[in-house]
């Protein structure tokens, strides 16, 4: 007990009798073990906010093709629609009685870069992301004319739209394009929520709207004469021929898998039904790869600067050669000496791993809003998970096995300990 | 060489003699000529002046008797125990119970104060602490007053103390809980000819108050006469 609290001031002395040198090392380890916690921590943080791109919707249903494809395409707006679904498909599934409700979606146009997604009011009735939480406008309504548009709170952002703004959609994806819906345009009627999913991120208009813009598209470019105007469109009832995709939610989800296996087997049309949830976590486990690999490298990048306290602590023994000869030649045995190197080791590392929550802690709440406002990422300070605290722990156990070489070697130099100072070398 | 002895009349518990040694020889690892030691006899609260040019192992000598190596061949008894019986831990133990040393220099541990020097034994060894008293701080603080050690220096860092106060924390360490045994090496060599008949006083004067022997091994001849045992090491053709 005695001993332990002889061991514990003096190493407390020596360390802060050596802070310049030690200062350094600490830093280096603490910007370390700042790493790895931080991209543990921000890898649940971004998977947390992956994985809850989209929630409540049982199936979504797109014309027969590989489920990543589809669900990159209708939920992350990354590429193409392989084919369409008929409008008539559409209306048997609406007709069935499981299905609750459904969300018909139809791609294609884009604005300045950002996807077109048209659709109907049951996207904001239906469409759920995170733990069930709704779409919400911020400013605004729904759109209820056929040339209103209801734009994603990063499109407003970045491109600093306002409610009744009008603005021109263009044919086709892509952010520079050369055939441009110019006779029809568009006004900003709301404005959604920022969620944090790439629902911020597109521009939302009625099915009967991109029926409308493609009067006279039929060739894939604008036939003159042949387009409508504004006020004839308005005359005209547009009812779509076919759709890209449909959302579906179902009255009792037991009965997900039996609706997925008719539908994928449908007899008149093509059809793939994916269920969201494993497709999302099949996407996740092959970008999981590339964070694994992220977070080995940062396990390394600590090794690394526990070898460089190693090394300094190695290069301060020859120092402490006097200081040893005192301590032994008072009655200190090898194993206090050691000890004292190891606790001083120990107590580096746990500094650090402090000093790395602390820095975590204000890099979160100070970087938080700035990446939700930027990048559309949810992270919010929360408590540690258990795994962070393993990873964290880690540290300090670790280097109490690496403090064993400065520890062992400093025993069995004080073993051979004469009297006196030994000369300086 | 012989040591005159001095047989005092009271014999503490644990044997009268501080030391007693028997053709005690010694090798350092690597090097082939075998040191060999005269024997001593030396008792207790009496000092012994050991004289030897460099080279003549004195060094080795006290580090033999502070058990810190243990002797080729050749027996050592120090308070009536023989350092042979022991094991290394136990030496340590013995040592940190009932020997204080005092170094040619780099005495004191750099990080402490002078007054965290001067209380180490007590920390190291329960017996020191309860030799020295209710308050171990008092006592330390009541040695470095009479070894003047000036009191604006007893909280400063000590590298920023003057060699010959350096000297003087470390023997206060050693005098600390009353060891009976206190092994000098050399710690005069840095000293001025004033500070060293000073601080070789003080260190006598306060040693004979404790009941310590001193057993002060220094090249220089002319701090002989401070001592009634005296013995000359030999260097071995």
């Amino acid at each position: 007990m005695n001993k332990a609290r002889l061991i514990l001031s003096l190493a407390t002395a020596s360390l802060w009798y050596r802070r310049r040198v030690l200062t350094l090392v600490c830093l280096t380890l603490t910007l370390s073990v700042t790493l790895l916690l931080g991209i543990q921590y921000l890898r649940t943080e971004i998977r947390q906010s992956f994985t809850s791109t989209i929630s409540g919707t049982d199936l979504i249903v797109g014309a027969r093709s590989g489920q990543l494809n589809l669900l990159l395409y209708t939920l992350f707006h990354i590429g193409d629609a392989t084919n369409n679904i008929r409008w008539s498909t559409y209306q048997s599934m609406a007709e069935d009685s499981r299905i609750d409700w459904l969300i018909p979606i139809s791609l294609g146009d884009s604005y300045r870069g950002y996807r077109v997604v048209s659709t109907n009011d049951q996207f904001l009735a239906h469409f759920q992301y995170g733990s069930g939480k709704p779409l919400t406008l911020t400013n605004g309504h729904w759109f209820q004319d056929l040339f209103d548009v209801v734009i994603g709170a990063g499109v407003a952002r970045d491109l600093g739209h306002t409610l009744y703004d009008p603005l021109v959609l263009s044919h086709g994806g892509g952010r520079t394009s050369f055939s441009k819906h110019g006779d029809l345009p568009f006004r900003v009627s709301g404005i959604l929520a920022p969620t944090g999913t790439p629902v911020d991120r597109a521009v939302y208009i009625s099915l009967e709207a991109m029926e409308a813009m493609h009067v006279g598209w039929e060739s894939g470019v604008a036939i003159p004469g042949r387009t409508l105007s504004a006020d004839k469109a308005r005359e005209r009832n547009f009812t779509p021929e076919a759709i890209t995709a449909v959302f579906i939610g179902l009255d009792r989800p037991i009965l997900t898998f039996q609706l997925q296996r008719e539908l994928n087997q449908h007899s008149t049309e093509p059809l793939s039904a994916i269920l969201p949830g494993v497709a999302l976590s099949e996407l996740w486990r092959m970008m999981g790869q590339f964070e694994n690999a992220l977070l080995g490298i940062s396990g390394f990048v600590v090794l690394t600067s526990l070898v460089g306290l190693i090394a300094v602590l190695l290069t301060l023994q020859a120092q402490r050669r006097r200081e040893v000869a005192v301590l032994r030649a008072t009655g200190a045995s090898p194993g206090l000496i050691a000890a004292l190197y190891t606790i001083e080791c120990v107590g580096l590392a746990v500094a650090s791993c402090g000093l790395a929550l602390i820095l975590g802690a204000g890099a979160v709440s100070g970087f938080g809003p700035w990446l939700l406002e930027h990048y559309g990422l949810q992270v919010q300070l929360r408590p540690l998970r258990e795994e962070e605290w393993l990873l964290l722990g880690a540290v300090p156990l670790a280097s109490l096995a690496v403090s064993a070489i400065p520890a062992l070697n400093t025993w069995r130099a004080s073993r051979r300990q004469g009297f006196g100072s030994p000369e300086p070398d | 060489m012989n040591t005159k002895t001095v047989q005092t009349s009271d014999a503490l518990d644990g044997g009268s003699l501080a030391i007693q040694s028997k053709n005690v020889r010694f090798c350092w690892p690597g090097q082939a000529s075998e040191l060999t030691f005269p024997d001593i006899h030396l008792p207790r609260a009496q000092h012994l002046f050991l004289h030897g040019p460099s080279g003549t192992g004195k060094s080795t000598l006290l580090g033999l008797l502070a058990g810190l190596q243990a002797p080729a061949s050749g027996r050592i008894d120090l308070l009536g125990r023989n350092l042979g019986d022991m094991r290394a831990g136990q030496r340590d133990r013995f040592r940190a119970d009932h020997i204080g040393v005092i170094f040619q220099q780099f005495n004191l541990v750099p990080y402490l104060s002078a007054l965290d020097n001067a209380i180490l034994p007590c920390r190291l060894s329960p017996l020191r602490q309860t030799r020295a008293g209710q308050a171990p701080e008092n006592t330390a603080r009541e040695l470095l007053k009479q070894l003047a050690v000036p009191e604006e220096h007893w909280h400063r860092n000590v590298t920023k103390l003057s060699i010959g106060q350096q000297q003087r924390v470390a023997a206060a360490r050693a005098l600390m809980g009353n060891p009976e045994i206190i092994l000098a090496d050399e710690p005069t060599s840095a000293l001025d000819a004033n500070n060293r008949d000073r601080f070789l006083d003080l260190l006598l004067t306060l040693a004979a108050r404790h009941n310590s022997s001193v057993v002060f091994v220094s090249h220089d001849q002319a701090l002989a006469g401070h001592f009634h045992n005296q013995m000359t090491l030999e260097a071995d053709s």
